[in-house]
């Protein structure tokens, strides 16, 4: 189907609505990608989402996918530029879903725009993410071997090995191609701003809406244990733990994502 | 700071694509036959349908045993996904019928498996799709034959039989250029020699009958997608691209990225064609896979033996042998193009002409006749050592010109080298070319 379009700070932002027209009326769902990577990762959620009471947006963040513009060079900013997506998209409220980066930037939106955010889902996500300085260098010339650092940490055992939920699809071989596909230099400004979002703590003990946390148990680049300490540090948080799910747990254990989902935000087919 | 890592390539062969059974335990893939499977509720029944979540419907489209070998294959070529079906030449025509409608054109490799050929040149057309044909060396034959209305190019890394070696950088070159994907039929090869899509074809295919599966008990194919070509760029391919209104009005290639088209081949092509894998036949391959390596290694060294033993016949001027091809041999045309693409050697298909009273085709006749080893029969990649006479079997569909267009002679015999002891092998090779040069 015809995705909507929407210009944010005038450049176009491509948003996947999960197989439903976009109605701002309804319950919105806006879906942030992590570092390097675009919408397609929410493949296993977006249609879920959009046939259980949510408008969808999965969005490619601004220089990802199919959005134009420059990639933003903080968490901050993208966090401004949800809200500025919000307006365009004419949603009051929304929940904010994101991942890894993505994360940072719902729990920054939230802390910020109580106003805006009805409720968010942080998955893979500790108050500060801290990246390697060779990663950050590497990523930032483009060099393909941080992407392949990216997609060889992120995964757990699961993704390595196989097994997937969605029959026929390999996990690493299915990274390692989205993330060739991104412009080089772009993720190399995503780690540049995860490594210098300094104010996570701050921002989870600012935050007054109802939080889900989703923890993958063999997470190696937010551990459990890091989830863990920024559940404690929001005042409505919930926590799920994945046990087989590593930092990918929207493309390693899509059913249990779904399953937290769901239980998160009441969602019912309609 | 570490290098990314990643398991390698043996250890893929026995693991990829597979979890012990959560149910029981089992290391072993299960063999889940079944034709269908319960949904937890009606809610996760209309979200599998609706592919707002992973899972299993109806063995057709998907099964669990087959899934494994479907992720295996996947990881092995490093494709970002992979569909079985029955055959190979299933595996072709899906793939084909995934990316073309009527008025679609294919340029293909004229040195190519002869049912493949047929498919191309007789059955496809009364679809209205039609192949141009052009020989693998010919790069601006190739170049020259892709048209507006060319959808794809195809070939083999080792033609059959000629073993001619497809270029593949250079001819992915052309077709790129052109907006136009380019699908290797890897059979000869498997991933084990080499990995077409790292050298920039967009799809592989297997007739997972042969080498992969090793053993010779279990018909299948697979197509593997390399998640490297650019749909939406090319703008070629609506099937990918625009909105289909058989599954919910998806666009697979906003929907799913780099995925696009091994989701549309299942979803479209499994589903409404129906060529799928059974999963006892995706289990007997599984237990070929997981001694790909060592069995490639054992055919890649008897090959080399029983070449060495070819030529010391062609070179003696009592010997029945009138020609030996195979590309690692320094007088093959393409010596040095397969020292760059099959490092690991250039596989156990060995073709050379015989020789003796009454001509090649009466020869051929007493050499095949002749052998207690090889096993006379249409099929490759066996472990056990096996022989045709392409002229009159596997290629005999062909008429003169397209027999000779393909490289097939009628002195031609075709070996394809097993894992028996070389020695035995040598042993009766040479009996039988006794008995072809005695007439």
């Amino acid at each position: 189907m015809t995705q909507p379009s929407f210009l944010v700070h005038g450049h176009p932002v491509y948003a996947h609505t999960g197989g439903r027209p976009f109605d701002p009326s309804r319950p919105v769902a806006v879906l942030l990608h992590g570092a390097g990577m675009d919408h397609t990762v929410w493949s296993l959620q977006t249609r879920y989402l959009a046939h259980h009471g949510r408008s969808v947006l999965a969005v490619d963040l601004p220089g990802h996918g199919r959005s134009g513009g420059a990639p933003l060079d903080s968490i901050a900013a993208l966090a401004d530029w949800v809200v500025a997506l919000l307006d365009a998209a004419g949603v009051a409220k929304a929940a904010l879903i994101g991942h890894s980066m993505g994360a940072l930037v719902a729990l920054d939106a939230a802390a910020r725009r109580a106003d805006r955010i009805e409720s968010i889902v942080l998955m893979g996500a500790a108050e500060r993410m801290p990246v390697h300085p060779d990663l950050l260098a590497s990523a930032a010339a483009g060099d393909p071997s941080a992407n392949d650092l990216v997609i060889g940490w992120g995964h757990g055992p699961r993704g390595h090995t196989g097994g997937s939920a969605a029959p026929g699809l390999a996990l690493i071989p299915g990274g390692r191609r989205l993330m060739a596909g991104i412009t080089p230099g772009v993720l190399g400004v995503d780690l540049a701003a995860c490594n210098a979002y300094a104010t996570g703590a701050t921002a989870a003990e600012a935050v007054g809406c109802p939080a889900l946390v989703v923890i993958g148990a063999l997470d190696r680049m937010a551990s459990a244990k890091a989830g863990r300490a920024l559940a404690s540090r929001l005042k409505m948080s919930q926590i799920v733990t994945i046990k087989q799910a590593g930092h990918m747990m929207m493309t390693e254990t899509p059913d249990a994502t779904v399953e937290a989902l769901r239980g998160f935000l009441d969602l019912r087919r309609v | 700071m570490a290098d990314a890592k990643f398991l390698k390539f043996d250890t893929q062969t026995l693991h990829a694509g597979q979890q012990p059974d959560p149910a029981t335990g089992a290391r072993a893939v299960p063999i889940h036959m079944t034709s269908s499977y319960v949904f937890q509720d009606t809610d996760h029944a209309a979200a599998l349908f609706n592919l707002e979540r992973a899972g299993h419907i109806y063995s057709r489209i998907s099964n669990p045993t087959v899934a494994v070998l479907e992720e295996r294959l996947a990881i092995l070529e490093g494709g970002v996904g992979a569909v079985c079906t029955a055959s190979g030449q299933a595996a072709l025509t899906l793939a084909i019928l995934t990316l073309m409608d009527a008025g679609g054109h294919i340029v293909a490799s004229s040195s190519i498996y002869g049912g493949s050929r047929n498919l191309l040149a007789y059955t496809l057309p009364r679809l209205g799709i039609t192949t141009s044909f052009v020989h693998p060396r010919d790069l601006d034959g190739i170049r020259a034959a892709i048209r507006p209305d060319t959808r794809l190019v195809f070939g083999e890394v080792l033609g059959n039989p000629g073993l001619e070696v497809l270029d593949v950088p250079a001819v992915a070159a052309i077709a790129h250029a052109a907006g136009v994907p380019l699908m290797i039929d890897s059979t000869f090869t498997t991933p084990y020699l080499c990995r077409p899509l790292a050298h920039g074809a967009d799809l592989v295919m297997h007739s997972c009958t042969k080498w992969l599966a090793g053993h010779g008990v279990a018909i299948g194919g697979v197509v593997i997608d390399g998640g490297t070509f650019d749909w939406e760029a090319s703008g070629k391919f609506p099937t990918l691209t625009e909105p289909y209104a058989g599954y919910h009005g998806i666009d697979f290639a906003e929907e799913y990225g780099p995925a696009a088209f091994i989701m549309r081949a299942r979803a479209e092509g499994l589903r409404d064609f129906g060529a799928c894998m059974s999963p006892m036949n995706a289990f007997q391959i599984l237990q070929g896979v997981e001694t790909l390596s060592l069995r490639m290694k054992g055919h890649i060294h008897n090959a080399r033996k029983i070449v060495g033993f070819l030529e010391t016949e062609l070179a003696s001027d009592k010997g029945a042998v009138a020609w030996v091809s195979y590309p690692e041999l320094v007088d093959h045309p393409d010596h040095a193009l397969a020292a760059r693409l099959l490092p690991h050697g250039c596989g156990s298909i060995i073709s050379f002409g015989v020789k003796g009273p009454g001509g090649g085709r009466d020869a051929g006749r007493r050499f095949i006749e002749a052998l207690s080893l090889f096993s006379h029969l249409a099929n490759v990649g066996d472990a056990k050592s096996l022989v045709i006479h392409p002229a009159s079997t596997t290629h005999a569909q062909l008429e003169a010109a397209a027999l000779a267009a393909s490289g097939v002679g009628e002195d031609m015999i075709r070996l394809s080298i097993g894992l028996e002891d070389a020695d035995d092998l040598i042993d009766d090779l040479k009996q039988a070319l006794r008995a072809a040069a005695k007439g």
